[in-house]
């Protein structure tokens, strides 16, 4: 249940009035809500849950959750489809194959 | 002793199997309440590692799980209707309601979408204007900011077309009504590290003193487990009965307080029905009245919509611990991850599908040993 994944913070920024990231998960990279670990900076890792950082962890806690998660197959979450600023995405919209955007 | 070598140090981990079986001198009946632990316990055999005299058995802690059936029945109810853009995490898309599933509906030409976090309804929501957006916002405390947030931003930000179809739920009032069972067998618990990375852990306190029960919050790495078995049978050997913090390397005592504060300012406790247990009072958020107009349930008029679940299935009881997957007749047969029955076998984090994904469906002597004893 409610598991969350480590990733290492690339880039800060403000969108909507609202504290953002990107976020790098192994080869993934994915946006994430900063606005509950608002002091975090470029470089820090934190755990993400649905797109919300909800805690700061170092590096070598980080390392150990990813493959941890990975082990359990519980990575998926981060293949859900990627929604652009007002732009539809046809190459996703329709697909009906992998499960994926997990919340548990 | 074959799993040992599979961990990543399997001389931690076997140093932490001798350790509890050096400190336990009498049985003890151990609940994880965390769907991943549930997963990583299954998967890694650390129940088959311990000794015989500690049982671990399998709590409610999956979101996907516990969601009420005629939850899921009012959000086909609501995703059906052509108006609606209906968005979700995606393990909700195969749970199976009265009459077919998410995908089903999307089959079907309803408009049904994977999000990754609730901030893309917002987006959905502005570039679709003549649509209604209507998120499945269910979880337990580690999702409750996100969707939180959801609610927030589109009250900021004016944007009408969004609504929310909640149900949270929360984990001390399930902790409190397994201990509360006259069947409970339960005498200590592993607590929900990432529940807890939200919430902190002095709500459970209360709960650890009242029942005289060792509550210890947990990771979900297999030394992790370990480790925290072990805390929690230290405890029951020195008739201690506190919370404990395997997982401090994570969390402390107080959780996140921007998170925390957000949350009491969307959501307000309410009594949730709970899939296999049934009505839980104060267990779970809604919206605050002043939100109400979030509320999808209101919106679309699904509020009265209710759903008796399935009469042979034991899930409720597998989720309070009383009774043990292979318990159930329909097990692997009538009821399997792709024909769930009930709340245990919809998702990976459920007991009856994490045994099922790990061959437990199977019978032992249909297993085959692979090097040498046990």
């Amino acid at each position: 249940m409610c598991l969350a994944i480590p990733g290492r913070v690339v880039e800060t920024f403000g969108r909507d009035g609202l504290l953002m990231a990107r976020v790098q998960f192994g080869a993934v990279v994915r946006e994430s809500c900063l606005e509950y670990v608002p002091q975090t900076k470029v470089g820090d890792y934190v755990l993400v849950h649905v797109g919300f950082a909800i805690s700061r962890v170092d590096e070598e806690e980080a390392r150990r959750t990813y493959q941890a998660l990975a082990d359990l197959d519980q990575l998926s979450e981060l293949d859900a489809p990627v929604v652009d600023d007002g732009t539809p995405r046809p190459d996703w919209e329709g697909e009906s194959g992998e499960v994926s955007g997990r919340v548990s | 002793m074959k799993y040992l070598d599979e961990y990543r140090d399997g001389t931690i981990a076997a140093k932490l199997v001798d350790e509890i079986r050096r400190v336990q001198t009498k049985p003890s009946v151990i609940m994880e309440v965390c769907g991943g632990q549930t997963h990583s316990i299954v998967k890694n055999g650390i129940d088959h590692l311990l000794p015989s005299g500690v049982e671990l058995v399998h709590g409610p802690g999956c979101p996907v799980c516990v969601t009420p059936l005629e939850m899921i029945d009012k959000a086909h109810a609501i995703a059906r209707l052509p108006e609606v853009i209906f968005c979700s995490f995606g393990d909700m898309l195969r749970v199976p309601g009265s009459d077919g599933d998410l995908f089903t509906i999307k089959s079907q030409g309803g408009d049904v979408r994977v999000v990754y976090s609730p901030l893309d309804c917002l987006k959905i929501a502005q570039a679709n204007p003549e649509k209604q957006i209507v998120f499945f916002a269910i979880g337990f405390e580690t999702t409750a900011p996100a969707n939180a947030m959801l609610a927030w931003q589109a009250r900021q930000s004016g944007i009408r077309n969004v609504s929310l179809l909640v149900s949270h739920v929360l984990v001390p009032p399930a902790i409190e009504t397994i201990l509360s069972s006259p069947m409970n067998r339960v005498q200590g618990f592993l607590g929900p590290g990432h529940v807890c990375a939200v919430m902190g852990y002095r709500e459970y306190e209360p709960l650890a003193r009242y029942f005289h029960v060792p509550i210890v919050i947990t990771g979900f790495e297999p030394l992790d487990i370990l480790e925290g078995v072990l805390m929690v049978v230290r405890q029951l050997e020195e008739g201690r009965a506190e919370v404990e913090n395997q997982y401090s390397r994570v969390l402390g005592p107080d959780g996140n307080a921007g998170a925390k504060s957000l949350v009491a300012k969307v959501f307000e406790i309410t009594d949730r029905k709970w899939r296999g247990v049934g009505t839980i009072p104060r267990s779970g958020y809604r919206l605050r009245a002043e939100l109400a107009d979030l509320d999808a349930e209101r919106r679309f008029g699904v509020a009265a919509i209710d759903t008796l679940e399935p009469e042979i299935c034991i899930s409720g009881k597998i989720l309070q611990g009383v009774r043990k997957p292979h318990d159930c007749p329909a097990f692997g047969t009538a009821c399997t991850p792709m024909h769930p029955l009930g709340a245990t076998m919809v998702s990976a984090e459920g007991a009856c599908a994490a045994y099922y994904a790990y061959g437990r469906h199977l019978e032992q002597s249909t297993l085959v040993a692979i090097g040498g004893d046990k």
